[in-house]
């Protein structure tokens, strides 16, 4: 059984004259010890999905109206707060993509990283301080005895994020939620943290989810994969699956329209026409409709049923089917 | 040889803030060809920006000299000048949501720069709009909208008509497509190489992305703190990278291939980049740099030529003299 596991979410949230469905069917799973990559372009839902499982869709105007989340088992969505709340922010935590957001500009980042300490786990303040500082530490920040005492603005935007790190890891949680935690960051500093987390996922056996735009981080850091578009998770798979047998056309569209760099390849980049189709008016059939190269008729009005691919590898297009004649070379259909 | 179409030389642009000075651009010296694609990297604030805008007179400059097609670019850019150099040097920017004005229509914003700098009448600044709608992918039924209407990659293509309608020869284009998403991109980018090809223009092309700098660009420069550090074809540096620097940005770059990564040697990557107001003497990488060496927190290296294939590499460090 997988550490966490979510399945079939639903999240729609209230507009003027409708609603947004931001998440229309989105599974996945992760293991201890593993990181899952939740990979899509913007707007397709990769944040709406895990704030849900941290609580974080406030409803009104959000709404999940489908799907559970499994926690070793346990649902801890919506409804059954009383449950999910002890676990989030302690067995679940998560940072985010701008870490000034989050941090309480007028107290210290030292006591910022030693409140959840003292309130779920009884420390005294001393205690706590002193184990902040040995977050700082691990997460590799210089002069940690100082820097406890300093405010956000004087923290960079990478010490910022490993300030984040050293908070969410303050309770030891099984599970670390990362949303796009090194998108604002230089490539030099987003190796620093990605290594980071490697590192602190070998000592406390943490599962990761990493929400990223990036194949290249994906292919990093990944186990396993899960693609996002429109809502859905369209491909799910190993990181081997979804990068060497991938299965669904829009994997095959994000790979081709991003560069490689292979000694000797010569390369040309193919990109996907057109732009995602707006959730507030979401597609009667399978999203991808309008900028597949691939699409049949059917794909128009019936949304395409979930294809097991290989054994623990999933694919949500109807090229899958047993009757689809369609000869596509860069699909894989075993 | 030819003549270089843009000559930077010595280009220097400090901002003061209160008694401090941030040398933003620290003698710079860069020479562009026409018809070539250069790409300019480096981590945030090493002053790719600036260097972008100064060299376009929209930053002054504090001292150096800048040569278009031989001739000397003024130091203060004064109406008549903006009006005589837009023809040539445009520049394209990052954020398609802030640079376009959101109470003008695409049409507007597009033939904007016709009106301004062109003596064509009316229904030819039409038909000329209209051209440059279909140019960069758009249509006609686009030409009333607002900027707010329309997606990022969409407003991108208005920046750039906007920018190339005057068919400049020489476009600066600061990080266009960071702004947008990967699928996306590559049809930017694909559109400025197309354009870049049937009018010949030559791009100084600033970005974060290494691949895409890489697989647009034919020649590299790296820019650490103000300074260049390294020059060269983009294909040699980034299969070849020489300064400690350069080294370090290609070693962090994620590549999307699950076996390459597995593969990879982890980078040594200390520290961070210092900030503006204190410059270290000597290196000004010498406090990241796996290789320091005693010369290097006292002597500051210049670029100086440590290949002459057909890569003509230029670097900056102590371990190439
Ligand atoms: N108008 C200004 N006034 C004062 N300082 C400035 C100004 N513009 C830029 N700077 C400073 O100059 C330095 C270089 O900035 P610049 O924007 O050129 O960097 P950049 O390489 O383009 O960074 P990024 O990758 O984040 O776009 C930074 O320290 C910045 O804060
Ligand atoms: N509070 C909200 N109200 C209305 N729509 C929302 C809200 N939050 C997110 N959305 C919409 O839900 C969709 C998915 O958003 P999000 O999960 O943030 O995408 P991602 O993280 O993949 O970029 C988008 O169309 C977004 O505009
Ligand atoms: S279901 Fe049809 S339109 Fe959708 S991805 Fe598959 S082939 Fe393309
Ligand atoms: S000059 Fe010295 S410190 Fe600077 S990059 Fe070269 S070896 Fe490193
Ligand atoms: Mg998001
Ligand atoms: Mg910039």
């Amino acid at each position: 059984m997988a550490l966490l596991e979510v399945s079939d979410l639903h999240v729609e949230f209230a507009v003027h004259g409708g609603s947004v469905q931001a998440v229309r069917g989105a599974s996945f799973s992760v293991n201890e010890g593993e990181t899952l990559a939740i990979v899509g372009e913007s707007g397709c839902g990769k944040t709406v999905s895990v704030q849900s499982i941290m609580g974080l869709i406030q409803t009104p105007p959000g709404r999940i109206t489908r799907g559970s989340a499994k926690l070793r088992g346990h649902d801890i969505l919506g409804g059954q707060a009383a449950d999910g709340r002890e676990i989030r922010g302690t067995d679940i935590a998560m940072i985010f993509q701008d870490p000034m957001s989050s941090l309480n500009p007028t107290m210290t980042v030292g006591a910022q990283i030693a409140e959840p300490l003292i309130v779920h786990r009884g420390y005294s303040h001393r205690q706590a301080m002193r184990r902040a500082q040995e977050l700082l530490e691990m997460t590799l920040i210089p002069d940690a005895a100082s820097r406890i005492k300093e405010y956000p603005f004087e923290f960079s935007g990478g010490m910022l994020q490993r300030s984040m790190i050293a908070m969410a890891i303050a309770c030891e949680p099984s599970v670390l939620i990362a949303d796009e935690p090194t998108t604002a960051l230089d490539v030099t500093i987003q190796s620093q943290i990605l290594d980071l987390m490697v590192d602190l996922q070998r000592t406390n056996n943490m599962a990761i989810i990493l929400i990223t735009h990036d194949l290249g981080v994906v292919a990093r850091m990944a186990n396993d994969v899960a693609v996002m578009y429109a809502g859905e998770v369209v491909e799910r798979g190993a990181v081997d699956d979804i990068f060497y047998r991938s299965a669904h056309p829009y994997t095959v569209g994000l790979k081709s329209a991003m560069p490689t760099n292979r000694r000797g390849a010569v390369q040309k980049l193919t990109p996907i026409q057109g732009t995602p189709p707006d959730l507030f008016d979401a597609p009667a059939g399978c999203g991808y409709y309008t900028r597949c190269p691939y699409a049949m008729e059917v794909c128009e009005a019936t949304p395409p049923i979930v294809f097991d691919v290989d054994r623990e590898h999933q694919s949500r297009c109807w090229l899958h089917h047993k009757d689809c004649l369609q000869q596509v070379t860069q699909i894989y259909r075993p | 040889m030819n003549k270089p179409l843009i000559d930077i030389r010595n280009l220097t642009k400090h901002f003061d803030r209160g008694r401090h000075k941030i040398r933003a651009v620290d003698d710079v010296s860069l020479s562009i060809e026409a018809g070539e694609i250069v790409g300019l990297v480096g981590e945030s604030g090493s002053g790719k920006s600036t260097l972008g805008r100064t060299l376009l007179g929209l930053d002054r400059k504090t001292a150096g000299k800048i040569f278009y097609k031989g001739s000397k670019l003024p130091t203060v850019y004064r109406a008549k000048d903006f009006h005589r150099y837009a023809r040539s040097m445009q520049m394209i920017f990052q954020d398609p949501y802030s640079s376009l004005n959101p109470r003008m229509t695409a049409g507007e914003i597009i033939g904007e720069a016709l009106r301004l700098h062109s003596d064509l009448n009316k229904s030819d600044i039409a038909k000329r709009i209209e051209e440059w709608l279909v140019k960069v992918g758009l249509n006609t039924d686009h030409l009333g909208r607002y900027p707010h209407e329309f997606s990022g990659g969409q407003r991108q293509r208005i920046g750039i008509a906007r920018a190339l309608i005057l068919e400049p020869d020489f476009v600066v284009c600061d990080e266009p497509i960071s702004a947008l998403d990967v699928s996306v991109q590559a049809q930017i980018v694909d559109l400025l190489v197309e354009l870049k090809r049937s009018l010949g223009l030559t791009l100084l092309f600033i970005a974060h992305d290494l691949s895409m700098v890489r697989y647009v660009s034919d020649r590299m420069a790296v820019m650490y703190l103000g300074s260049l550090v390294e020059i060269g074809r983009s294909d040699r540096i980034f299969f070849d990278p020489k300064h400690p620097y350069t080294e370090l940005l290609i070693g962090s770059n994620p590549e999307p291939d699950p076996n390459q990564e597995r593969s990879r040697q982890k980078v040594q990557s200390i520290g961070e980049i210092p900030s503006q107001l204190d410059i270290p003497t000597g290196c000004r990488f010498a406090n990241r740099c796996p290789h320091a060496m005693a010369i290097c927190h006292d002597v500051n290296p210049v670029l100086r030529i440590v290949s002459h294939e057909d890569d003509k590499r230029l670097v900056a460090c102590h371990l190439y003299e």
